[in-house]
């Protein structure tokens, strides 16, 4: 397993390396002057060219790009023209936020549609089947704002107990300073109220940002277990009087889990898209909130902050959901091994 | 050709394997409802300026008399801030989806295939190259990426579409890569080589046909989520700019008047919905029909 585990992160460094290489030549290929860009039309030629010596633009295309991995390297992502504070501290700040929002999310994903997956396999063809069909149907097809919306609306006129804004009551004083979770430090610190306030806050966006994953995950789901009890093994289980509940949850679950495992981490990337899109709906003070902002200010040291960190989150990701599916599967290590 | 008979295949003569397909396909009852949204979808973009009862509602006209006012007869989805029919703007706003989604396929498809096809079939180098980079591509987060590219060119529909198709080509790269590589071990291609037949010849007349049904299928899909994609990106602002009647925006402004003036953006919302779930629908069918494997 710690091979495989090397070889992955290896192979996740060459992926961030051309990651980081690629946003910036994209960052210098665009029309357009960024110190031009930042300063706005009002600015004077003076100024641009001062910002321009400023932001090393003038420098040589590769001096350029070293100095941008150098600072990388050592995690200097710049300083933000909207904050003037360094990006770096700016996404520190938010990033948690975001991260609750996307664990959470995660979790909601897990827990319903593997379930329900595993429900209309076992029931196929019936009412639950065909019902469960539509669920995802609408899960996939709806967009993540006009999901937001609708909750918001629902929530407006019925049920009020979900606040449509923001990640906790500003009336409630707490800081959330250990891991920046609030559900993890209120827990830490004993802050139950904290908790409860801070779930309230993030059931209406959790649900908005999990549905399209959970309308893909809960078919993959159901394909995949009606295509495990097919086989030998299963039969053989039953044949041998395994109670069907020890089948169905320990034997076809086990095998039938790695194909939505595999298809939540590319989900991965639609989430962290949509988060753009339900923290924009929600004002949920994330780093996508923080990405929106700069992106329309044209703050290009934030976005390609923003940008590269996005990208991290969903290798990273996939890396974890690799070492799950090694877990879970054996072959899956031998197969990376043959392909690299 | 003859006239099918009612009922199952195989009545009185054989049916051809096409014959057989087109008739799974009008017995899925999904795939017919997704056939027939996508053609009223169609339709309704084609025919916009002689549908919508209200064709100024399109561009910047205002009628300060009817704004706010609720779904009616005579406007099916009420009006918007500055009392223009919503009906209307969502006949024109799918002019502008389906644009976008011609002007990105019909870039991004092709050049994903010929990079998928090259790929595969060249091996070595080549593959090597265009795949490591298939998958750089894959690793940006598509929406946060688009937005980046679209603010620093300044928001409109013509950089929404260049940067949904600087993201998009890599789906189908990914896909025509695979299925070319099954295929490479196949006899036909080991004889089409044999017989001596140029690079040009197996791509395009040996190994693209056989990756047809799965581009189909891709497609289809695809147009339902570059809508959704555009729609996204006009929703945070950052794409197709007013007054062009375009279905994310004239969300992102309802918004502004909710929950009392609910109409404003859940109709334009459900509108997108709608092209959504027909090109869904759609590619599903065509899916069980071609029978393919995406």
């Amino acid at each position: 397993m710690l091979p495989y585990l090397l070889r992955r992160a290896a192979s996740l460094m060459l992926v961030l390396f051309g990651l980081a290489i690629l946003i910036f030549v994209i960052a210098r290929i665009v029309p357009g002057d960024p110190a031009r860009i930042a300063l706005g039309p009002l600015a004077t030629d003076q100024q641009v060219v001062e910002l321009r010596a400023e932001m090393g633009l003038d420098d040589p295309f590769l001096v350029q790009l070293w100095t941008y991995l150098s600072g990388l390297a050592q995690g200097d992502l710049g300083k933000s023209l909207l904050t003037s504070r360094p990006v770096i501290d700016d996404i520190m700040a938010a990033l948690p936020a975001t991260f609750e929002l996307v664990l959470f999310t995660i979790v909601i994903q897990i827990a319903l549609s593997i379930p329900l997956g595993v429900l209309a396999a076992v029931y196929r063809n019936t009412w639950i089947d065909n019902v469960t069909r539509v669920m995802s149907l609408i899960g996939v097809v709806t967009p993540a704002f006009v999901l937001a919306i609708i909750l918001q609306l629902l929530a407006a006129y019925y049920f009020g107990f979900f606040p449509v804004t923001g990640r906790i009551d500003p009336g409630i004083a707490f800081e959330a300073d250990r891991t920046g979770l609030l559900i993890v430090d209120g827990m830490l610190a004993g802050r139950w109220d904290v908790v409860g306030d801070a779930i309230r806050h993030l059931i209406l966006p959790a649900v908005a940002l999990a549905a399209g994953g959970i309308g893909q995950v809960m078919r993959i789901t159901r394909a995949a277990m009606i295509e495990v009890a097919s086989r030998d093994f299963i039969e053989a289980s039953r044949a041998y009087g395994v109670p069907e509940r020890v089948v169905t949850f320990r034997y076809m679950l086990r095998v039938a889990a790695v194909a939505p495992l595999t298809i939540l981490g590319l989900e991965f990337a639609s989430l962290i898209g949509n988060a753009f899109i339900v923290e924009f709906v929600f004002s949920w003070p994330g780093i996508a909130s923080y990405g929106v902002r700069t992106i329309l200010q044209k703050d290009l040291n934030a976005v390609i902050g923003v940008v590269l960190i996005s990208g991290v989150f969903f290798v990273v990701a996939n890396l974890v959901i690799d070492i799950l599916l090694g877990i879970l599967d054996p072959r899956h290590r031998l197969r990376a091994k043959g392909s690299e | 050709m003859s006239v099918l008979p009612d009922g199952a295949p195989g009545n009185s003569r054989m049916m051809t394997s096409r014959q057989m397909a087109l008739w799974r396909f009008t017995r899925n009852p999904a795939a017919m409802i997704g056939a027939v949204i996508v053609i009223s979808v169609v339709t309704a973009a084609i025919l916009a300026p002689w549908l919508a009862p209200s064709p100024e509602s399109a561009g910047a006209f205002v009628d300060f008399r009817n704004r706010h006012a609720p779904p009616s007869a005579d406007n099916p989805m009420g009006t918007d801030n500055v009392g223009r029919d919503i009906f209307s703007r969502v006949l024109f706003g799918y002019r502008v989806s389906l644009g976008l989604v011609l002007g990105v396929l019909g870039v991004a498809v092709p050049l994903g295939v010929v990079l998928g096809l090259c790929a595969g079939y060249f091996g070595g180098w080549i593959e090597t190259i265009i795949m490591r980079f298939t998958d750089i591509m894959l690793a940006l987060p598509p929406l946060a990426m688009a937005l980046a590219i679209t603010a620093v060119l300044s928001p409109n529909l013509i950089n929404a579409m260049i940067a949904i198709t600087l993201l998009w080509w890599t789906w189908h790269t990914r896909l025509i890569y695979r299925i070319v590589k099954a295929q490479m071990n196949e006899d036909y291609v080991e004889a089409a080589k044999v017989a001596g037949a140029s690079h040009g010849h197996i791509l395009f007349r040996e190994l693209l046909p056989n990756c047809i049904p799965a581009i189909a299928v891709k497609t289809s899909l695809d147009a339902g989520f570059v809508i959704l994609f555009g729609a996204s990106l006009s929703f945070l602002g950052l794409g197709i700019q007013p007054p062009t009647p375009d279905l994310g925006t004239m969300v992102a402004t309802g918004a502004e008047y909710m929950p009392e003036m609910w109409w404003q953006a859940v109709m334009p919302g459900l509108a997108i919905l709608y092209a959504i779930l027909g090109f869904n629908l759609l590619g599903d069918g065509l899916r069980d029909m071609l029978d393919v494997e995406l």
